[in-house]
């Protein structure tokens, strides 16, 4: 099962609001996706709480329909 | 705590750097995994890895344990330090080789 790049964007941005995803289909199979995500919600939190913020806001779809995610965060 | 997270506390306090990963740093089966083992190799600290592919109950259990929905995991020192993307940019910035200096991580041969 695969997700498109506006499906993850959007799970993104309702589960981080004010966040700006910047997604990138790295493969052009719509299963291996670079995703540059900024959050004011990082402010103050380690790599590992950040991306684990992002992979809260898609609902244990990472690692299971979405396999293949390059992930950065940062706080804006 | 159930078999498994009991297993892997074991694992993690018995080496100082323990990869779990997707086959083995010679044969890697995964880009994620072995783009950490090359990482580790060029930092030059003896790691110990897992399989995860050979166990299943590993493979889920892993993922429990950390809360990290991805394999490969790294942990230094009992610590869970993050996956390929978090160890890619450690090394890009210099901050895994100083978190291996701050524990007391050897580096045995530098790369």
């Amino acid at each position: 099962m695969a997700m498109t790049a506006t499906e993850i964007e959007k799970l993104i941005k309702e589960g981080l609001p004010d966040s700006e995803v910047t997604i990138d289909d790295l493969a052009g199979d719509g299963e291996h996706y670079r995703a540059l995500v900024v959050s004011p919600a990082f402010a103050g939190k380690t790599r590992v709480q950040q991306h684990q913020l992002v992979y809260d806001a898609l609902g244990g779809r990472m690692g299971d329909a979405l396999h293949a995610l390059a992930l950065t965060t940062k706080a804006p | 705590m159930t078999a498994i997270a009991d297993t892997i506390q074991g694992q993690i306090n018995a080496d100082d750097v323990v990869l779990y990963m997707k086959g083995t740093p010679v044969f890697p089966q995964c880009g994620f995994s072995a783009t950490v083992v090359q990482v580790l190799t060029l930092t030059g600290v003896k790691f110990q890895s897992y399989n995860v592919l050979e166990d299943g109950e590993l493979r889920e259990g892993i993922k429990t344990f950390s809360n990290w929905p991805t394999i490969p995991q790294l942990y230094v020192k009992g610590e869970f330090v993050g996956g390929c993307d978090i160890i890619r940019e450690m090394y890009q910035a210099g901050e895994l080789q100083q978190l291996f200096a701050d524990k007391g991580v050897a580096a045995t041969a530098a790369a």
